[in-house]
């Protein structure tokens, strides 16, 4: 099972490392750790994506809870959220292929945000299917560099 | 204005912190400087790691939390095996590292080690502080979280500038840790399930761990037990909860655990467990774990619940809040054929030893458990004769018998019993020791002749590190390798360079006389017991085997 936890925890020096240590040495699988300040500067958002089994799961709810700096554990999983993935792809780009690679960009309304002689940068966002459905579209002309943020999630709704 | 080491001892003193085990350096001069003008008594130790596991025997002896002082560097690495022990037995330990000035972290400079860094696995949180405007505030947090809770070891790293910089927040008195509320009442449709299934219960067992100590609810424990006519297993940190000659008592269950307790857990129809981990020393092969039981954990530690364990019901609390909680809601109860069954279990003998030409530590053991004074408090090292320890004393006084359970540091029981001695002046403390731990926790003994405390050193010397021995017989066909020392030093020496009385024994008949003159003798006594290196601890659970296949 892949879960999503929405994390909130105090904005310290030395928190990521706490929560990457927790998951290292008790040996639960990161798929991505994404995080970042709130609007509150004293806080930050961690949105970690984890593998595991209930058991697991449950266990790294609670690990995580039991940080004297982890304010709060949301498994967000099954709630109706957004989520949202950013890359840029640099893609090799000569006159011949350049239109056609437009075209792709604008189906997936991503957008060019570099222009160079042979190649062009796009930059996507959206969840994980379409960013995957976009890199492979472009893989054909020559895909250059890659890189891309693990996932950032928000339930919808006001709760 | 007070200069950052004056802060901290300030705090200190308003923890009502009455002893600092503590060893010098570059890093906390200006520390030291400040605590030798307060009131605070200063124990100057022998290496670092002494240090903490003598707080964490004043903190085990006393219920109050210990607190330890080192410099940068090797000084703060010394600790780690102290914290680390401290943070699997769950001890309220207060480690305070000196650091190098804040200008020169991370630029690997003399004695710089990343202690922060370093600890976090294994302290309960830790702090390093870069400005003395939030020392107090730290110093505050730290003796919350370390005795709140589930209690744990905190670190304070502090660099030496701020150790020397002022400010005007000299005490903290309130805190608010938002990630940090420990659930202390028990939810009480969780209770009430609990009553139920106590009820209904025909067959019922309480396993206590060393959580009913923490919680200082052996009174609570007693009144369960004594009301709902439940026997109670304990685990190797949970001795002392209820003494061992108590009817309903059924001693230490596990790997080393006697066949009474495990028998009991194999065949009981509940299990309400209470302030245990469920550590598999204690379970041995969890799929074969108490096949006929539900099982209720009660724990101050949600994350402890179903860790290692399926349980059925679920209640976290601290437990003398929980307990008081339970007790309102049940009415008393018996199970004589239940009763009946347990009295049986409890009746069949200990295993005895397998040979008699030389004195083995099992005659030893016993023969102290009938003179050791109902007040003494026991600490022992790790090995054979602290699961021997375990088995064969009596266990009459809460917080009595202090042992490295979780993580199993030999070199933990001179320590360990410099600080219970200093917590408890007036109580008898009984070090029980091997010659391969003895040597590991010797130079604490430099400590106690210091501070003069007549520590009573119980060294049970088969020239062997017995259980690892055992393990060799046990798992790689009696290939004894590393485990012989073959030129001991002479120990009589070595009481004499420390000023202790030093006795031995060799023969049984010795045993009555030369313990009695161990208990009674004023001042440290070390007491050498020659004895068989033959011998293995029994009952023993093979690895992967369950609680109910023992080797006797």
């Amino acid at each position: 099972m892949r879960h999503t936890f929405a994390v909130l925890v105090e904005n310290n020096p030395g928190v990521l490392s706490r929560v990457a240590g927790l998951f290292s040495r008790r040996g639960f699988n990161i798929e991505s750790l994404v995080v970042g300040e709130t609007e509150d500067k004293t806080t930050s958002r961690m949105t970690i994506v984890v593998e595991g089994d209930e058991r697991v799961l449950e266990q790294v709810s609670k690990q995580l809870n039991k940080q004297i700096e982890v304010i709060k554990v949301n498994d967000i999983t099954d709630d109706e959220s957004v989520n949202r993935q950013l890359a840029l792809i640099r893609v090799a780009a000569d006159q011949s292929s350049r239109q056609e690679i437009l075209q792709i960009t604008e189906i997936f309304r991503c957008r060019i945000v570099d222009i160079g002689r042979k190649s062009l940068i796009v930059e996507a966002t959206g969840d994980e299917i379409k960013i995957q459905a976009i890199i492979e579209s472009l893989k054909p002309f020559g895909i250059q560099e890659l890189v891309r943020t693990g996932k950032v999630a928000m339930v919808r709704g006001v709760k | 204005m007070l200069c950052g080491a004056e802060i901290l001892v300030k705090c200190l003193e308003q923890e009502n912190v009455e002893v600092v085990f503590c060893y010098p350096g570059g890093a906390n001069l200006e520390i030291l400087d400040a605590l030798a003008k307060s009131s605070i008594r200063l124990v100057l130790v022998r290496h670092e790691q002494g240090a903490v596991h003598e707080a964490s025997g004043y903190a085990r002896a006393s219920g109050r939390v210990g607190v330890c002082l080192a410099t940068s560097g090797p000084g703060a690495t010394n600790m780690v095996t102290g914290i680390a022990t401290a943070v699997m037995d769950s001890v309220p330990v207060i480690a305070i590292t000196g650091q190098v000035a804040t200008s020169m972290v991370g630029t690997d400079a003399f004695q710089e080690v990343d202690m922060t860094g370093i600890t976090d696995p294994i302290t309960k949180h830790n702090y390093l502080v870069k400005n003395v405007d939030n020392l107090a505030r730290s110093v505050k947090e730290a003796f919350y979280i370390a005795e709140s809770g589930r209690p744990g070891p905190v670190l304070l790293d502090i660099p030496r500038d701020v150790a020397m910089a002022f400010s005007d927040v000299t005490s903290v008195s309130k805190i608010n840790l938002r990630g940090y509320k420990p659930n202390l009442t028990g939810h009480s449709g969780q209770i009430k399930q609990v009553a139920h299934l106590l009820s209904e219960s025909r067959r019922p067992l309480i396993i206590a761990g060393g959580g009913i100590l923490s919680a200082d609810c052996w009174n609570e424990l007693l009144q369960l037990a004594e009301t709902q006519e439940i026997p109670v297993a304990n685990t190797l940190m949970g001795l002392g909860s209820i003494p061992l000659d108590h009817p309903l008592a059924l001693g230490m269950m596990g790997s080393y655990g006697l066949a009474a307790p495990n028998y009991a857990v194999q065949c009981c129809d509940l299990i309400l467990a209470l302030g245990t981990r469920f550590n598999e020393r204690m379970t041995c092969n969890v799929d074969r774990f108490a096949p006929h039981a539900k099982i209720i954990h009660i724990d101050v530690d949600p994350a402890e619940i179903g860790k290692n364990v399926r349980v059925d019901i679920p209640l976290v609390g601290d437990l003398k809040i929980v307990l008081n909680q339970l007790l309102s809601k049940l009415q008393p109860r018996q199970h004589p054929e239940w009763m009946a069954e347990v009295r049986d279990l409890k009746a069949s003998p200990l295993p005895r030893p397998k040979q008699t030409c030389m004195l083995t530590q099992i005659e030893v053991l016993e023969a102290l458990a009938k003179i050791l004074p109902d007040q003494a408090i026991v600490t022992t090292d790790v090995g054979q004769h602290q699961m021997w320890s375990a088995q064969r004393l009596r266990h009459r006084r809460p917080r009595g018998f202090i042992v490295s359970g979780g993580l199993g540091t030999m070199g933990y029981g001179i320590p360990a019993a410099v600080g219970a001695q200093l917590a408890c002046p007036k109580d008898p403390v009984v070090v029980i020791t091997g010659d391969g731990s003895f040597q590991m926790g010797m130079p604490e003994l430099g400590t106690a002749k210091e501070q003069k405390l007549p520590l009573k050193v119980l060294l049970l010397n088969n020239s062997f590190l017995g259980m690892v021995k055992q393990l060799q017989d046990c798992y790689i066909e009696g290939r004894h390798t590393a485990v012989t020392f073959t030129d001991n030093p002479e120990f009589k020496y070595l009481a004499k360079a420390y000023d202790a009385l030093y006795l031995k024994v060799e023969e049984a008949e010795e045993l009555p006389a030369a313990l009695a003159k161990f208990i009674q003798h004023p001042g440290m006594v070390i007491l050498e017991a020659r004895v068989a290196p033959e011998e293995n601890v029994y009952p023993m659970v093979l690895g992967g085997r369950g609680l109910d296949q023992m080797e006797f």
